[in-house]
């Protein structure tokens, strides 16, 4: 394993390895820095290409003990072409990076949790938490079970039942909060103050934002060691679309692949826009909002990392765009209608936001562009209740299903004039 | 009047280990004021060269986040509670 340890992003004062997200000098964030020089000699695409095919065949640049030894598969998700979506937006080079089949919960919460907990296990934890707006809420129910850690998740009361009932049967304990994610999240940061538990989004975020960085080695990975041009990432607290930038960055700077302007593109629910509203305005600061959209996994109003993602897509010449309710069902459908892709609310947005990309021409038809899918539709269906009508169920009759048959090829076929 | 004012343990050092006390502060700029007063160490961390509140640093009254309710146009009532909340970010390196 490489060297690490936790530097303030803001005053650079390191202090260590400790379950903690402020410097306790100037209350400013910690972040995971490594020896990268250490790095030179292990993190090589020889030696990643020696792994079996999951996260951790990056593990050289992820915070991990000595001595961890991963007992899930995480990650290493498809990098898909998606010629037949490219063709609906007016793109040629497009792909999907998707997430949406990450295991063992179905979303890349699963990268960012195996982090979380492995650390947790070095601070000596017995109880792990989170606040979440539900993907999380799962992974952390799931991988806590596996890894014999006691869980209390709290997550917002109105959350969708598929989400409250994947935490609940992997025997955690969910508490569920009359509030906004972002007051759970207040609640929590209270909490972690009152009881020695492992919040992997609290005093344990430094270490699991960290997992964020296998989606970007995996996808310059998966392209043959090349950048795209352009990454689009939904954002809900901003992290995901920071730590893609680092795994570039890092990526460039250990010399896996050639130095490279990547463009990061921000995706938001129009009901929940607050970095990309700031971004739209040229702010550098977030306004927090109240959220109100069907896409809950991105319904945080107070992003904490949204200054930070903010300045990664301006930085990189970006942009952020938001889609409505009405386009995120259209895009949940138009995904799965093209490439067999059913994501969640959030990966609705991601689709609907890149169609307004090309549509005003910020993203060109020939640049290769990453989709990151980041959470799977069967846990929001929910949101696609009366769009389509349950069919009248016919006899079991060959002859019936040939009149069946008849009448639905007569509707479907064109109408000549 | 009088409000209570909680501060997280992320910046007790610099209260002495106090996570309490009461004040009658009538606006964020006076509840600033005092808390300079009362623990001067804490200053720098509230807020930054230029007065502004630091951008890691959420307020709350009464569960709610300050900026919704007027931020420092926001006229404290009697029995207010005040949250400090440090924001748990962890962003990429510049």
């Amino acid at each position: 394993m490489t060297p690490y340890e936790l530097r303030c992003r803001e005053c650079g004062k390191t202090c260590g390895n400790q379950p903690k997200s402020i410097c306790e000098h100037c209350f400013s964030p910690l972040e995971v820095t490594y020896d990268y020089d250490a790095a030179r000699s292990t993190f090589t695409r020889e030696r990643i290409a020696q792994r079996p095919p999951n996260m951790w065949r990056y593990s050289d640049l992820l915070p991990l003990p000595d001595d961890y030894r991963p007992s899930l598969a995480v990650g290493f998700t498809p990098l898909l072409s998606a010629p037949h979506l490219a063709k609906e937006l007016g793109a040629k080079r497009l792909c999907i990076k998707n997430d949406a089949v990450c295991l063992p919960t179905l979303s890349f919460k699963d990268r960012v949790v195996a982090v979380a907990l492995a650390n947790a296990r070095a601070f000596g934890f017995d109880t792990v938490s989170c606040s979440s707006t539900g993907n999380l809420a799962n992974s952390v129910a799931a991988q806590a079970a596996r890894e014999g850690f006691k869980a209390w998740i709290f997550v917002p009361a109105d959350l969708e039942p598929a989400k409250i009932l994947g935490t609940q049967v992997y025997g955690a304990k969910l508490v569920r909060i009359s509030g906004s994610y972002d007051q759970v999240n207040r609640l929590c940061s209270q909490i972690a103050d009152e009881h020695n538990w492992g919040f992997v989004n609290v005093n344990l975020r430094p270490y699991y934002a960290e997992g964020s960085k296998t989606v970007g080695f995996e996808i310059a990975e998966q392209l043959g060691w090349r950048l795209p041009d352009n990454v689009v990432v939904p954002m809900a607290g901003g992290s995901l679309i920071t730590k893609i930038r680092k795994a570039f960055d890092e990526l460039i700077k250990l010399g896996l692949v050639e130095d490279k302007k990547v463009r990061f593109f921000g995706a938001q629910a129009s009901g929940c826009s607050p970095i990309s509203t700031a971004v739209k305005t040229g702010e550098t600061e977030i306004q927090p909002q109240r959220p109100n959209t069907i896409a809950r996994s991105l319904a945080i109003g107070n992003p904490a990392d949204g200054h930070f993602a903010i300045c990664t897509i301006t930085q990189s010449g970006g942009w952020a765009e938001d889609a409505s309710d009405a386009e995120v069902v259209d895009s949940i459908q138009l995904l799965a209608r093209t490439e067999g892709i059913f994501t969640e609310t959030a990966g609705g947005v991601t689709v609907g936001v890149t169609r307004k990309l090309y549509e005003q021409t910020r993203i060109s038809a020939d640049e290769t562009t990453v989709l990151c899918i980041t959470g799977n539709g069967l846990k929001t269906t929910d949101a696609l209740v009366n769009r389509f009508e349950a069919e009248e169920p016919i006899a079991p009759k060959i002859s019936t299903f040939e009149t069946y048959l008849e009448n639905a090829l007569e509707i479907s076929a064109p109408v000549e004039v | 009047m009088s409000i209570k004012v909680q501060i997280p343990s992320a910046l007790r050092r610099h209260t002495d280990g106090i996570g309490n006390f009461d004040c009658s502060a009538a606006n964020l700029d006076e509840l600033f004021s005092a808390l300079d007063q009362k623990f001067p160490a804490l200053k720098p961390h509230l807020r930054d060269e230029c007065g502004q509140v630091r951008r890691f640093l959420n307020i709350y009254v009464n569960e709610e986040d300050i900026r919704f309710l007027g931020g420092n146009g926001y006229a404290f009532q009697d029995g207010d509670e005040v949250l400090l909340v440090p924001s748990i970010a962890g962003g990429a390196q510049d």
